[in-house]
């Protein structure tokens, strides 16, 4: 079997219409099975990178390949079917506030649905036992009628890795997934998306701040700066002194 | 712990209450449309011809209604601060915080209610039975009208006032009335204010159309170039309203953003 | 030297805005000729409330649909009917009138602007136009309603819109979803209760202005009190009184109920 879940990003740069530099010629060559952290300042460019790589942001030169497939290029339904494979979880959850879990977790299967049949909720038997055995994997399927603005913030995190993971995604994207949570659930959600990347192989991209949680569960440490790459090393030849130089330098430039 | 489906509820699993809401929606609907008889028959041309004609406004007739308009506001000042001064010692007494006795507060909330369900048309009319014909009615129906409505804007506002100076006053052997002067008052003053200027924007749009009915204010040249068919005229009576209306609402809102 | 000129002023600040307030409301009251009340007003005063002591029963049920239960359903129906159009007409307005980007946007000013004179715009000429269209009669009752009502609930809507969260809309779109999907399976549901919040206020107040729409002809309870009133049929005008009061405050508790529910 072809190993699916590589990520290569080409000198990729994004102005935004402002003129603010987001990302400056970023080049990165992810393996299937990684499991990355990038870590930077808030305003580094980190958020920004992570959306080119699922194109909710389109970047402004380079490209994105998804499994040798172009998403800086793709149009219209080729994009949805690339953005199937690419799940991803936000800081603030986003689910739907006044819908039951059941019905957020089905929202990850809608890249296989035409619009018709999922607007009707005419979800598959199968798809509806993918969303139990999803639910059952971040232990949250006891609130599968619940509401979802009845949930704490953990379990929001939770029902999101759920729905994310309906997409039978190959690679799994997190924006700062921890960030509104406190520090139990933080683990709960970290070893969800640990055991995702060891069970099934996929390739795990996140958005961090915590220096010790990057240590903790990263293969491999990427440090952004500016918008520009300025870090880029497996795990075992990271020492806490590198992150200082990451955060610290840009500091002194401020 | 969060590995088993729970049991669906009976109301969960045939959508008992999206279903109910649907049947007495359509119910509702279907009832009503029978009783207002909605047919298709639609005279466009009847319908364009007023607005062809309102479409080249008789500007002369500025001059005519400009005395009137200013009556309109004149009307609803008047109105405003009269309905205001009788809503002060009723919210006081519709206050929570104020009155201790649960009889007092909801004889008081009762007769509120009731005045704040009477639509502003209709106390025009009664007013225009009563009084006569001219602005005084209009002054009479706004009065009645934003009583009841400022009274209520007031009561809540005291209701979420800070207890401790009011409790330091009662301790300092405060009678109610030095109470309410030095403990409520300067706390809501700023909010009574802009309640006010609230009411004072709602009571001018009202006084534009009281006219109609006989009550005062440039409503009555509403009804009489309508009935005339000087559609052209009545279109100058509703750009004056409508100017009036836009300018006292900014003058408000930005006096009303001042005082938050 | 500038330091006591700004203290001279700050100390007449309250003085000189004090001053323009006398002086506005002595203008008001110069255009108000207070003493112009009828020298009837007490009898009829008394006759009124004689009236709303001693109503017309038998005015409440007749049987030959000519009654008050008959006219007060009429008009709720107007205004049921009214509002339910309105809401749907809105929806375009609101959506133009809406401030969904940061900065000035023309759209969304003439959306406001729209709005504006719709809602300033007399409901009683609006019925007046469409009684030429369609005729006396409950009818164009709804037709006034349905489009006066527009300039408050798009200004309602329009704010409702600003407040939605692209969040979930952006979740569904990252998991290969498209905008249709964004629309249907996450906005929507999230601004759905706002909008039904603000139509079922607007129809709280849509019973108040359908029951004075009889009074140009446009159905409702309007005419039978107007026509009450001319004939000065005191115990007639209380009934009245009394049922549209009873059915406001029927219906702004139960609207209230609802209401508390969607949040």
């Amino acid at each position: 079997m072809a190993e699916k879940g590589t990520v290569k990003i080409e000198h990729v740069s994004k102005v935004y219409d402002n003129g603010t530099v987001g990302l400056d010629d970023i080049n990165l060559d992810i393996q299937s099975g990684e499991f990355v952290i990038v870590v930077g300042l808030s305003g580094a460019g980190k958020s920004t990178l992570l959306r080119a790589i699922n194109r909710l942001h389109d970047v402004s030169k380079g490209h994105i390949y998804i499994d040798d497939q172009d998403i800086t290029t793709a149009k219209g339904k080729q994009l949805r079917h690339i953005r199937r494979n690419i799940a991803m979880i936000f800081q603030n959850f986003n689910l739907v506030k006044r819908v039951s879990v059941a019905r957020n977790v089905f929202n990850g299967r809608v890249g296989y649905y035409s619009s018709l049949k999922s607007v009707l909720g005419l979800f598959s038997k199968a798809d509806k036992e993918r969303a139990q055995e999803n639910l059952k994997r971040v232990n949250m399927l006891d609130k599968y009628y619940t509401r979802a603005d009845q949930l704490s913030g953990g379990q929001q995190q939770r029902v999101a890795i759920a729905r994310a993971m309906m997409q039978s995604p190959t690679v799994f994207l997190a924006d700062e997934p921890i960030a509104s949570l406190d520090p139990k659930t933080t683990r709960l959600v970290m070893d969800d998306l640990k055991r995702l990347n060891e069970e099934f192989g996929m390739t795990v991209i996140v958005n961090l701040h915590s220096v010790p949680l990057a240590m903790a569960y990263a293969t491999r440490i990427v440090g952004l700066r500016d918008g520009k790459l300025v870090y880029d090393q497996p795990i075992e030849n990271v020492s806490e002194q590198d992150f200082a130089d990451i955060y610290n330098e840009s500091e002194v430039q401020d | 712990m969060g590995a088993a489906l729970p049991e669906k509820q009976f109301s969960q699993k045939w959508h008992v209450k999206g279903l109910l809401t649907i049947i007495l929606l359509v119910l509702i609907l279907l009832t009503s449309m029978k009783k207002v008889e909605v047919t298709g028959d639609f005279s466009w041309d009847q319908f364009f011809e007023i607005w062809q004609e309102m479409a080249h406004p008789d500007w002369s007739y500025i001059s005519v209604i400009i005395q009137p308009i200013m009556q309109t506001i004149q009307m609803a000042l008047v109105g405003t601060l009269f309905g205001t001064i009788l809503a002060i010692p009723f919210s006081l007494l519709a206050a929570r915080n104020i009155i201790k006795s649960k009889l007092i507060l909801s004889i008081v909330r009762f007769f509120l209610n009731i005045v704040r369900a009477i639509p502003d048309m209709l106390l025009a009319a009664l007013f225009v039975a009563v009084i006569g014909i001219g602005p005084m009615a209009g002054v009479g129906a706004l009065t009645v009208f934003s009583f009841g409505m400022i009274s209520k804007l007031f009561y809540e506002a005291i209701e979420t006032i800070d207890e401790g100076p009011i409790e330091a006053l009662r301790a300092a052997g405060a009678n109610g009335i030095q109470v309410v002067a030095f403990g409520v008052i300067p706390q809501v003053f700023n909010q009574f204010l802009s309640y006010f200027l609230y009411t004072l924007e709602i009571n001018v749009r009202a006084s534009t159309v009281l006219g109609y009915l006989g009550a005062g204010g440039v409503g009555l040249y509403l009804d009489q170039t309508l009935s005339m068919f000087l559609y052209n005229r009545t279109a100058v009576v509703i750009l004056g309203i409508l100017v009036v209306v836009m300018v006292v609402d900014g003058i408000s809102n930005h006096l009303r953003e001042v005082l938050a | 030297m500038q330091h006591t000129k700004r203290t001279l002023w700050q100390q007449s600040k309250p003085w000189v805005i004090t001053l323009i307030v006398i002086l506005i409301y002595i203008w008001a009251f110069s255009g108000i000729d207070l003493s112009s009340i009828k020298e009837t007003a007490g009898e009829v005063t008394q006759s009124i409330l004689n009236g709303l002591f001693h109503p017309d029963w038998a005015y409440v049920y007749t049987g030959d649909g000519e009654d008050l239960i008959n006219a007060l359903i009429e008009t709720l129906a107007i205004a049921f009917l009214g509002t339910f159009i309105s809401a749907f007409l809105t929806l375009p307005f609101a959506f133009l009138a809406a401030h969904t980007k940061r900065g000035f946007s023309a759209h969304a000013s003439i959306g406001k602007f729209i709005l504006t004179v719709i809602r300033v715009f007399p409901e009683i000429v609006l019925a007046l136009m469409f009684i030429k269209a369609v005729g006396p009669g409950a009818y164009a009752g709804v037709l006034a309603v349905s489009i006066h009502s527009i300039g408050m609930l798009g200004k309602l809507f329009s704010e409702a819109i600003e407040d939605i969260d692209y969040g979930p809309n952006e979740a569904i779109t990252a998991a290969g979803g498209t905008s249709l999907d964004g629309m249907t399976l996450a906005t929507f549901p999230s601004v759905m209760p706002a909008l039904m919040n603000y139509t079922l206020y607007r129809f709280e107040i849509a019973v108040r202005s359908a029951s004075i729409l009889g009074i140009v002809g446009a159905g409702g309870i309007g005419a039978p009190l107007i026509f009450a009133l001319q004939t000065r049929n005191w115990s007639r005008v209380g009934i009245i009184l009394l049922g549209i009061i009873v059915m406001v405050t029927v219906i702004d508790y139960l609207s209230g109920q609802i209401r508390k529910r969607l949040v």
